[in-house]
């Protein structure tokens, strides 16, 4: 008897651990007979999930909190029992602007502060001249992308609301619109900043890894109703999807995780531009210059894949920094309730798993003081810049 | 807003021929003020020089994103929308999911007044979906025919059969194997290539 199960997802490199899961057999080892949908669009996925014709999807993690709040949309809870990634994401910016940070910059041009700053200056000066303030693509307003650029270049004194446009973009269309002028950097997940280096459009400025050390990405989110009355079916999903990401992780597995990732029904971009997110080597000049880090994407390393409720509680932070939710106790208690660390370790009990390191800080952002996940208030009262509801 | 009479509604749609049965079906009912927009890029500007109270857009359209922004108040956004559904409507997103069209409302405009829109949109995504479907068929429908009058044409002239003897052993053999009769046709054209 095998269980049918249908998850929807988006062409992206952190949807690795739920195609490998798949492709390599290890849902239907646990007798699940998965259909992966491709989507085109978050609020597709969303929709799709509320309504149970998706019984789980690749879903941005904020997109989870905020449909268990209700806010933006109709009020669904979803639980995130595994996740997807951790990082993963990239600030690329046009060669224009590259140019014109790195002419102001004060420092490290890897140091999210000395180029938030220098950005503040670029800023500044566009001000003084009347040109027409930048514009940051995004990927969804309730998005890691959205918050990660905010909290950059809050940082280093631009206000995102007032100073530049950040807008929203479905990822394949960012390489056009930086290459056509429409703007002049975004915020991605792989392979789209790679794309854009390749075709000389962007430089990658920042790795997400130079903002917060670890930060939430995808998650594989189940509606609540379903996840109660379908247990074992969720805790196969567990299991599946953690096998696939220590697959993933093994580096003699990275190049046939890459070629099954570039399958035309699955992400359809070439291997190798995968294999480089995977790896954590990207190009990130179109003059071949290449960086490294070991923190570019975390599927299952580190214990990436244990849902960490101080991370929904940072995501909900950022809500409440820019308008998107009021701030409450109740509503604190329901996003971190959406990271469900529970049925991961109960699904997994027997299974030897990796460690999360031991930090004080369980997002280790490159500004402000460490995050309290109890004390949102507290937290961001530390940040001078926020546009909170009144 | 001076809308009482007819909002003013833009599709959002790279198909062409369905914006257009759309936009028909629209003005049919009553709705005179339709726009059409078919280019993605700078949409949210594109958007506001249209200035509507309704947005509709096909759910294959990833610049459905695009719209959920216009949920925020922003330096971007200058008249927020909402999506058509709220709470109590489970069975209205569902139909227009199963449709593949979503309708948005710009800020101001009543609730109410919305849904004969979008009942509107959804039973033509629906017939424009049939009628796609049934072209697809006669695509293949015609190309069997093609593959079969090939086929015929080799049976005839390999086996001295006449058409119509040639058509009657190909649909023999096709019930006997269970296959369609194009398929059978299409196996006798790929071995003659090989006999070649």
């Amino acid at each position: 008897m095998t269980t049918p199960v249908h998850i929807g997802f988006i062409p992206l490199v952190d949807a690795a651990a739920l195609i490998v899961a798949v492709d390599k057999g290890f849902t239907a080892a646990e007798g699940l007979d998965v259909t992966l949908v491709r989507e085109v669009s978050w609020s597709n996925v969303r929709d799709k999930l509320n309504i149970g014709l998706f019984d789980a999807a690749h879903l941005l993690a904020p997109v989870a909190i905020a449909s268990s709040l209700g806010i933006g949309h109709v009020k669904v809870p979803i639980v995130a029992p595994f996740n997807l990634g951790l990082n993963g994401n990239a600030i690329t910016v046009s060669p224009a602007l590259h140019g014109a940070i790195m002419a102001e910059i004060d420092g490290d041009p890897f140091d999210p502060m000395a180029t938030a700053l220098a950005l503040s200056r670029v800023v500044a000066t566009r001000r003084k001249s009347g040109a027409d303030p930048l514009t940051f693509g995004m990927t969804f307003p309730f998005s890691t992308h959205n918050y990660q650029l905010r909290f950059w270049m809050a940082a280093g004194g631009v206000d995102p609301d007032e100073d530049v446009r950040l807008v929203v973009l479905p990822p394949p269309y960012m390489v056009e619109s930086i290459a056509s002028g429409q703007i002049d950097g975004f915020c991605v997940g792989a392979p789209w900043n790679s794309i854009a280096v390749d075709r000389g459009v962007g430089h990658i400025l920042h790795f997400v890894a130079d903002i917060l050390v670890r930060a939430a990405e995808k998650v594989l989110a189940i509606r609540q109703s379903w996840s109660d009355k379908n247990p074992e079916v969720v805790a196969a999903l567990i299991r599946a999807t953690f096998l696939a990401a220590e697959f993933i992780e093994r580096p003699h597995n990275r190049a046939e995780t890459a070629r099954l990732l570039a399958q035309p029904a699955r992400i359809g971009v070439d291997a190798e531009v995968i294999r480089r997110t995977l790896d954590g080597r990207l190009k990130i000049l179109p003059d071949g210059t290449m960086r490294e880090s070991s923190r570019y994407l975390l599927v299952g390393r580190e214990g990436a894949a244990r849902p960490d409720p101080a991370q929904a509680a940072w995501l909900y932070a950022q809500m409440v920094r820019w308008g998107q939710a009021s701030i409450s106790l109740e509503a604190l208690k329901t996003a971190k309730a959406v990271f469900r660390a529970d049925l991961y370790d109960a699904a997994l009990e027997h299974t030897a798993k990796p460690a999360t390191p031991d930090a004080s800080d369980a997002v280790g952002a490159f500004a402000g003081p460490a995050f309290d996940a109890d004390d949102i208030a507290g937290h961001l009262a530390a940040f001078r810049i926020g546009h909170p509801k009144s | 807003m001076g809308t009482e009479s007819s909002p003013k509604i833009v599709i959002v749609d790279e198909s062409p021929i369905r914006a257009a049965i759309l936009e028909e079906g629209l003005r049919e009912a009553g709705f005179t003020s339709v726009a059409h927009i078919s280019e993605m890029q700078s949409l949210l500007a594109r958007i506001y020089a249209l200035d509507p109270d309704v947005i509709v857009i096909d759910l294959e359209n990833p610049s459905r994103d695009v719209l959920e922004q216009m949920f925020q108040v922003s330096r971007a956004v200058r008249r927020p929308i909402a999506m058509f559904v709220d709470q109590s409507d489970a069975a209205s997103i569902q139909a227009s999911v199963d449709a593949g069209v979503s309708a948005y409302i710009v800020d101001g405009l009543k609730k109410e007044r919305l849904k004969p829109i979008l009942d509107l949109c959804i039973s033509r995504f629906n017939a424009f979906a049939k009628l796609q479907d049934e072209l697809e068929r006669a695509k293949s429908a015609l190309e069997d025919r093609k593959v079969i009058d090939r086929a015929k044409g080799i049976l005839m002239k390999l086996k001295g059969l006449t058409e119509d003897e040639a058509y009657v052993l190909l649909r023999s053999t096709a019930m006997r194997e269970k296959k369609k009769i194009g398929e059978i046709a299409q196996s006798i054209l790929t071995a003659s290539e090989l006999l070649k």
